[in-house]
């Protein structure tokens, strides 16, 4: 086993009295695709922003790359990257602009051709002079993902790449994201309400619930755990009984 | 500090203003209607009176170029970070491995920017139209404009902060900042002719130094060096405050969850 690339210990964060995420320890291999499953106010979205060091966790810890977060934050972001629904690129500049810019903010080198690149492998090369506010949802999540490469993380957090996006760009999207693991393997936190996304991407699944893991291990082993068909009627079942299961 | 991160933050907002001939026209909307309208206004009063205003004119014309300067770099820092929080940017750039320093001092930039651009079509609007020379005061414009820029800066990272722990509510006081501290700054009238208890206030502030330093080089007296060493000394404490704040606000909006929610509001 290769030591960890992300360690999360007993972290929890609670926003006034209500407790967002409580107690939560996982960990992530190198190159791992780990989902992340959970309902609407799960502590999703909470989790990821401590890993990216937005919000401060009450307690607990969190390691990546084997140094702790609190201390060496700028070290651990220059090698993360993320691309999240609650976040959009300056709608007012171009494409190209925007992705450049980032760019050199992570320090890529020759911004430029890294950007003309990636604008290439996402397919997208016609929107490098497009006002980026104008993208459809699709487009933009692309340019998204294209900032989000920018840096050949080792860390990828993805929170919700496909919400609002049709089926087949939606499938698109699924398809990068395999094709980014394959050729720079990074180690990639995965979050959906898609269980589709969750079967054909992650390796691992973590299912989130009140802030805390109900269950992991990989989507068969979750849905045979739950005893159910299939993915989205565990997620149906946890959703609609709340009921806490120990794995 | 990353020279080429704040290079980076910087091309950012230099881009957003030649795309958009909005924002340059905002940028010298108000200081020229400034201009305009004082100029009439002491034109008219000369009129009717049989005083000498020439010296008015200059005091006023000086005082609102110079007071442009303060705003403009107050506007420049406070802009910029507003700019990130409508564009819903901000989570991307806290996320990116990019020091706080490094992002105060992109918006310090564009603080200068806007001051250095303004300054100059204000200097010649007011020459060509009131025979008022911003370059009479030579050398001494650096001290005026270094103080003027530095407050400038404090304020607008007190505005940043107000933004980042009120939200989207305290936009507005992100504006008004610079107005309240105006009327004791000695922008138009000396500290002497404030009320007693509001001149120590007044001596608290920079500007109130820099002006006083400008209307007495109209009026011909000698330029004294000391004023504007007050005035850098309370600008290093201002800015310090400022910086202080700033941090505080930044590590109470991570605990709170402030830096997500603000861009998602
Ligand atoms: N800054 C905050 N202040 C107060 N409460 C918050 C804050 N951020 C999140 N919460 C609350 O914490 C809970 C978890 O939110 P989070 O965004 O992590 O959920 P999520 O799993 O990402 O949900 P979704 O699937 O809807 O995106 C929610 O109930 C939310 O209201
Ligand atoms: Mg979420």
């Amino acid at each position: 086993m290769p030591a960890p690339l992300l360690e999360v210990t007993n972290l929890a964060k609670s926003f006034g009295t209500f407790t967002a995420v409580k107690s939560v320890t996982f960990n992530v291999n190198p190159g791992e695709v780990v989902g992340l499953l959970g309902v609407n106010g799960a502590g999703k979205t909470t989790l990821l922003s401590m890993i990216l060091g937005l919000i401060t966790p009450d307690s607990g810890s969190i390691r990546v790359f084997g140094m702790d977060l609190a201390k060496q934050r700028l070290a651990i972001l220059k090698r993360t990257n993320f691309c999240t629904t609650y976040a959009s690129l300056p709608s007012n500049l171009k494409v190209k602009h925007n992705l450049r810019i980032f760019a050199r903010l992570y320090g890529v080198k020759n911004p430029s051709r890294k950007v003309d690149e990636l604008l290439e492998l996402l397919e997208i090369t016609r929107l490098a002079d497009s006002i980026t506010g104008r993208l459809s949802a699709g487009e933009s999540t692309r340019v998204n993902l294209a900032k989000a490469i920018l840096n050949d993380p080792d860390l990828l957090m993805l929170d919700e790449p496909t919400a609002s996006l049709d089926p087949d760009i939606a499938d698109k999207v699924r398809k990068l994201v395999r094709r980014v693991q394959h050729d720079r393997s990074p180690a990639i936190l995965y979050t959906s309400h898609n269980m589709r996304d969750i079967e054909e991407v992650c390796d691992r699944v973590l299912f989130l619930h009140q802030g805390s893991i109900l269950a992991q291990g990989t989507p068969a082993e979750i849905v045979d755990h739950f005893q159910e068909a299939d993915l989205e009627n565990v997620f149906i079942k946890v959703a609609r009984s709340g009921e806490v299961v120990t794995p | 500090m990353n020279p080429s991160v704040i290079l980076a933050l910087l091309t950012r907002y230099v881009l957003l203003y030649t795309r958009n001939p909005v924002r340059l026209f905002e940028l010298f909307f108000w200081p020229i209607v400034q201009l305009l309208m004082w100029g009439f206004v002491t034109g008219y009063l000369q009129q009717q009176g049989d005083g000498d205003f020439s010296k008015t004119i200059s005091f006023l014309i000086g005082a609102i170029i110079l007071w442009d300067a303060l705003f403009r770099s107050q506007q420049g820092v406070a802009i910029s970070f507003l700019e990130d929080v409508w564009t819903r940017n901000l989570l991307n750039v806290f996320a990116a491995p990019v020091r706080m320093t490094e992002y105060l001092a992109a918006t310090f930039s564009v603080g200068f920017l806007r001051v250095i651009i303004t300054s100059l079509v204000l200097a010649l609007i007011a020459w060509t139209g009131y025979a008022f020379n911003l370059f009479q005061f030579q050398g001494w414009l650096i001290p005026y404009y270094a103080n003027l820029m530095i407050f400038g800066w404090s304020l607008g990272i007190l505005s940043t902060a107000m933004v980042l722990r009120w939200g989207h509510g305290a936009e507005s006081l992100a504006w008004a900042i610079p107005f309240m501290v105006q009327p004791v700054a000695a922008v138009f009238y000396p500290v002497s002719s404030l009320p007693a208890w509001l001149q120590p206030i007044a001596l608290a502030l920079p500007p109130s130094h820099v002006f006083e330093g400008m209307r007495a080089a109209v009026a011909g007296k000698d330029a004294l060096w000391s004023p504007m060493i007050t005035a850098f000394s309370l600008n290093l404490v201002y800015l310090a405050a400022a910086g202080a704040v700033f941090a505080l606000t930044m590590r109470s909006a991570r605990r709170k969850g402030l830096l997500v929610k603000v861009t998602s509001s």
